[in-house]
C-alpha cells in the first residue's frame, strides 16, 4: 500500500486523530493487513505516536500486523455455534490447514481466525470464508467445503 | 430528493407518498437480513427480479429486500402482499413457480408453507405460524413491512411522526417526563432506568452533550440489535434525535460492531437519506433544532460494549474501561455528559412518544415494562428473534414459541445474559422473564441472548467456554480479571480434560469471589457468573468430571470413547470411508471396529452413521466392551 493511498484515506476522515481506528480499519480492509510503513505514515499524518497506533492495532481483533492468506477463514465460536459443535469444526479446519487460529500458512493460502458470533445463530455451526457464510456444517461437510478453496 | 423545511412540507410529502401507493398492488418482500442472506436470500432476490422482468410485470409488482422478521431457522423468508402469503426456505428454483402460480394465478403453493410438526397443519400467513402467534411484536414488527434501504417506506408507515410530535408539541422536559413515566429500562444489560439516565444529563449545566447508540452487540448468540439496525435503521435514528432533543445534545454517535458490515451500510445510508430530507442537520423541519449523527465502527473488542470503554474507543483510543466515580451521563465522551443507550432502547423511544407512556406501562411486569426481543438459539426447534411482553415464562418462550427441543432430546438448561449471565435449569422454567426475576435466579437479562441447551450439552464445558471467551476479551487492565480468569480457565480446562483434582471446585469459587469483589468494570465483576450458576444447578456434573473422570453429557472429548455396537452395525462402510485417520477396521458384511489407538475422537463416525442404524455410541467413565471375536464379525443375514 503506497503513501498516496494512505493519505487519501486519512484525508477522507479530515485528518482527525480521534478517527484513528476508522483509518486503520480502512487500511486493514483494503490491504488485508497493516504494514509497518503504513503505521509510520499514519503516525506522521495524524500526529499520533507509533506506540499508540501499535497499542490499538494489537488490542483490537480486526487488525493484523502480518500478511493474510488468500482465503480468510473465520470460524464462529459464538455460544449458539458452540453448543452445536463448533469446537469439532475448528478441530477439523486446524487439522486440514495445519494452522491455529491467528495464523497463516506458509503458502499464504489460508488465514484462520475464530470470531465470537456472526449473528447467524440459526445456521450454526457457521464458517465465513472470504465474506461468504457457510452454515449448518458438520465435520464431513467442512472437509468438502474447504477442499473447494484452492 | 428534496429537503423538507417545515412540518407542513413533511406532511404533504407523506400524503403524496401514500397516494402513490396502492395497498392492493402485489409486493414480494424477501428478508435481506444477514441470516437469510447467508441462506441464499441474495440469489432469491436476483431470481425474482429477473423472473418478474421476464413476465414483464415490472410495473405491476414490487420487489423488496426487507429487514429480518426473526424466523431465521426457515430462511430465506418470502412474504407476498397483499394476501400476506408466507413462504419459507425459498430457493431460486422455486421462483418461476411462485411468479406464475402465486403472483399471476393467485394460488397458494402448499409445499412452501409452514407445516406444524405436531399437528401437520399448514399456515398460509405469517401470523398463523405458532412462532409468531405467541409473540407481541411492537418493536421488530416493522422490519418486514419496509425496505430497509428506503426512507420513503419508513415515512409511509408514519415514520418520524414521533419526531415531529416532540418538536412541535412537546418541550424537552416533557419528553423526558414521558420517558421516565414509561419506566423503560435499558435493553443492553444492566436495565438502568432510561429516564433517570437522561435526567442526569439534561440537568447538567455543560453546553456540549452527546447521545450515543451502543450497537456493539458482543454477546455471542445475540443478534436482535443487528436485526433492528439492519432492518429498520430509521427507527433508531428517530429515537436518537428525540433523545438529543430531550437532553439538549446536538451530536449523536452510533458505535457499530465490526462483525456487522451490513448494519454499517444500512445505517450510513439511512443517515444520508435523513440528511437529504432535512431530518438531520441544521434547523430540522424549521424547529430550530440542529442535530448530526456520526457512525463509528468498532474493531473487534467485546469490552467496548461496556459504556466507559465504548466512549474511550469513540475517542480513538484503546477501549479500556475507567472507574465510574462520576457516571458517564455527567462525564462521558470527552468528559461531556453523554447518554449511552442500547439499540433496542432507542427503538422503543418513538413508540413511547407516539403511543404514550400509559400504553407502554400496560405491557410487562411491575419492575420490567414493555416488550423485549430475545434471540432464541441453540438446541431449539425454531431459532430466531422473538419479541415478547416482559413477564412471559421461560417455558412458554421455549415451548410455545420455540417449539421445544429438536430430535426428541431432553431440555437441560437455558443460558441468558451472554457471558455475564448464567444458566437456568429445568426446575426454574416457570420463571417469569424480567430484569429482577432473572437476576434473582442467578442469571441476568443481558442484551437478550437466550441459548437453549439439551442433554448433550456439558455444563462444565459451557462454563469453560464462557470463561475462555472472557479471558480472551479481558482488556487486561485489572489483575483479578486478567489473571484470575486465566487461572479459572486453566482449572476448568483441566477438569474437562479429565485432569481435575479434589479442591478444584473450591479453588474456582475463591477465584470467582475475588473477581467479583475486586474487578473494575462489569466484565470482570460478572465473569464468574456462568461458572457459579452452572455450579449451583449442576454441581453433580462438576463432581462427575473431577472424581469419576466422566462427562455425563458425553461431550468432553478427552473423557469419551467412540464405540461401534456390534449388534447394530450393518457394515455399510460409511464411517469407515469417512474416518480421517483410518481408525475403523471392517469390510462389506464385516462388522466394523474402531481402533482406539488410532482414534482421535473427532466424532465423524458418530455423525455419519445413518440414524436408522445408530450403531456408533459414545461412552464415558466406563470400560469399553471387549471387541468381539473375528469370526463373529461376519454378517450372514
Amino acid at each position: 500500500m503506497d503513501n498516496e493511498r494512505i493519505d487519501q484515506i486519512i484525508d477522507k476522515y479530515h485528518g482527525e486523530s480521534s478517527l484513528l481506528i476508522q483509518v486503520l480499519l480502512e487500511i486493514q480492509s483494503e490491504n488485508h493487513w497493516i504494514p509497518k510503513e503504513a503505521i509510520a505514515r499514519v503516525s506522521v499524518k495524524l500526529n499520533v505516536p507509533v506506540a499508540r497506533i501499535k497499542h490499538i492495532a494489537t488490542f483490537y481483533k480486526a487488525f493484523s500486523l502480518v500478511p493474510k492468506g488468500r482465503h480468510e477463514v473465520h470460524i464462529c465460536m459464538g455460544t449458539a455455534c458452540h453448543v452445536r459443535g463448533a469446537a469439532r469444526i475448528l478441530d477439523k479446519v486446524q487439522d486440514m490447514t495445519g494452522i491455529m487460529p491467528g495464523e497463516t500458512d506458509m503458502d499464504l493460502k489460508f488465514s484462520l481466525e475464530t470470531v465470537n458470533c456472526l449473528g447467524c445463530c440459526a445456521l450454526g455451526p457457521v464458517i465465513e470464508i472470504n465474506g461468504k457464510t457457510h452454515g449448518k456444517l458438520s465435520t464431513a461437510k467442512t472437509t468438502e467445503m474447504l477442499k473447494s478453496y484452492v | 430528493m428534496r429537503r423538507l423545511n417545515t412540518l407542513e412540507e413533511l406532511d404533504k410529502f407523506r400524503q403524496e407518498l401514500l397516494s402513490k401507493r396502492d395497498p392492493n398492488k402485489p409486493c414480494i418482500s424477501i428478508c435481506a437480513g444477514a441470516g437469510c442472506l447467508a441462506s441464499g436470500a441474495g440469489e432469491v432476490i436476483a431470481a425474482f427480479k429477473s423472473e418478474i422482468e421476464k413476465h414483464t410485470l415490472n410495473a405491476e409488482v414490487d420487489i423488496k429486500g426487507t429487514g429480518c422478521p426473526g424466523f431465521c431457522e426457515r430462511g430465506p423468508v418470502v412474504v407476498i402482499y397483499p394476501e400476506e402469503i408466507c413462504y419459507l426456505q425459498v430457493t431460486p428454483e422455486d421462483v418461476p413457480e411462485i411468479v406464475t402460480r402465486t403472483i399471476k394465478e393467485k394460488q397458494v403453493l402448499d409445499r412452501l408453507l409452514y407445516v406444524d410438526a405436531t399437528t401437520g397443519e399448514k399456515a398460509i400467513h405469517e401470523y398463523d405460524i405458532p412462532f409468531y402467534k405467541n409473540q407481541e411484536r411492537n418493536v421488530i414488527c416493522n422490519n418486514i413491512k419496509i425496505d430497509s434501504k428506503s426512507i420513503d417506506d419508513y415515512l409511509a408507515i408514519s415514520g418520524y411522526s414521533a419526531l415531529t410530535k416532540v418538536f412541535f408539541q412537546m418541550t424537552g422536559e416533557e419528553v423526558l417526563q414521558e420517558v421516565k413515566k414509561s419506566r423503560l429500562r435499558g435493553r443492553g444489560g444492566a436495565g438502568f432506568p432510561t429516564g433517570q439516565k437522561w435526567e442526569g444529563s439534561r440537568n447538567d449545566s455543560e453546553k456540549i452533550k452527546y447521545v450515543i447508540v451502543n450497537a456493539d452487540e458482543g454477546d455471542p448468540g445475540a443478534f436482535m440489535d443487528r436485526a433492528l439496525l439492519e432492518g429498520n435503521p430509521h427507527s433508531i435514528l428517530e429515537g436518537l434525535i428525540i433523545g438529543g432533543y430531550a437532553i439538549g445534545a446536538r451530536e449523536g454517535y452510533i458505535y457499530v460492531r465490526q462483525e456487522y458490515p451490513l448494519a454499517v451500510v444500512n445505517i450510513n445510508l439511512a443517515i444520508k437519506q435523513a440528511e437529504e430530507y432535512g431530518l438531520l442537520g441544521k434547523n430540522i423541519l424549521g424547529s430550530g433544532f440542529d442535530f448530526i449523527v456520526k457512525v463509528h465502527q468498532g474493531a473487534g473488542a467485546f469490552v467496548c460494549g461496556e459504556s466507559t470503554a465504548l466512549m474511550t474507543a469513540l475517542e480513538g483510543r484503546v477501549g479500556e474501561p475507567r472507574p465510574k466515580y462520576v457516571r458517564s451521563n455527567i462525564k462521558g465522551l470527552w468528559d461531556k455528559p453523554s447518554v449511552l443507550n442500547n439499540v433496542e432502547t432507542w427503538a422503543n423511544i418513538p413508540l413511547i412518544i407516539n403511543k404514550g407512556a400509559d400504553w407502554f406501562t400496560q405491557i410487562g411486569t411491575e419492575g420490567s415494562k414493555g416488550t423485549k426481543i430475545f434471540s432464541l438459539v441453540g438446541k431449539i426447534t425454531n431459532t430466531g428473534l422473538v419479541e415478547i411482553p416482559m413477564g412471559m415464562t421461560l417455558k412458554d418462550i421455549i415451548y410455545k414459541i420455540g417449539g421445544g427441543i429438536p430430535g426428541g432430546k431432553k431440555f437441560k438448561a437455558v443460558q441468558t445474559g451472554g457471558p455475564s449471565g448464567g444458566c437456568i435449569s429445568e426446575e426454574m422454567l416457570d420463571l417469569e422473564v424480567g430484569f429482577d426475576e432473572l437476576t434473582r435466579a442467578g442469571s441476568m437479562m443481558g442484551s437478550g441472548g437466550m441459548i437453549v441447551m439439551d442433554e448433550d450439552t456439558c455444563m462444565v464445558d459451557v462454563a469453560r467456554y464462557f470463561i475462555n471467551f472472557l479471558t480472551d476479551e479481558s482488556c487486561g487492565k485489572c489483575i483479578p480479571c486478567r489473571e484470575g480468569l486465566r487461572q479459572m480457565k486453566k482449572i476448568l480446562t483441566n477438569i474437562t480434560e479429565g485432569k481435575g483434582k479434589e479442591g478444584d471446585i473450591e479453588l474456582l469459587e475463591v477465584l470467582s469471589e475475588t473477581a467479583i469483589e475486586a474487578s473494575l468494570c462489569a466484565l470482570g465483576k460478572s465473569a464468574p457468573n456462568p461458572f457459579l450458576s452452572s455450579l449451583h444447578y449442576f454441581r453433580g456434573e462438576y463432581e462427575a468430571h473431577v472424581r469419576e473422570k466422566r462427562c455425563p453429557a458425553l461431550y468432553c472429548k478427552d473423557l469419551i470413547k467412540y464405540y461401534i455396537d456390534p449388534g447394530k452395525c450393518s457394515a455399510c462402510m460409511i464411517c469407515l470411508k469417512k474416518c480421517p485417520v483410518n481408525a475403523i477396521d471392517g469390510e462389506k458384511k464385516k462388522i466394523h471396529i474402531i481402533d482406539q489407538e488410532k482414534c482421535t475422537n473427532c466424532g465423524t463416525c458418530f455423525e455419519v452413521c445413518p440414524v436408522r442404524f445408530g450403531a456408533v455410541k459414545k461412552i464415558s467413565g466406563e470400560l469399553l466392551p471387549s471387541p468381539i471375536a473375528d469370526e463373529e464379525r461376519i454378517i450372514t443375514r
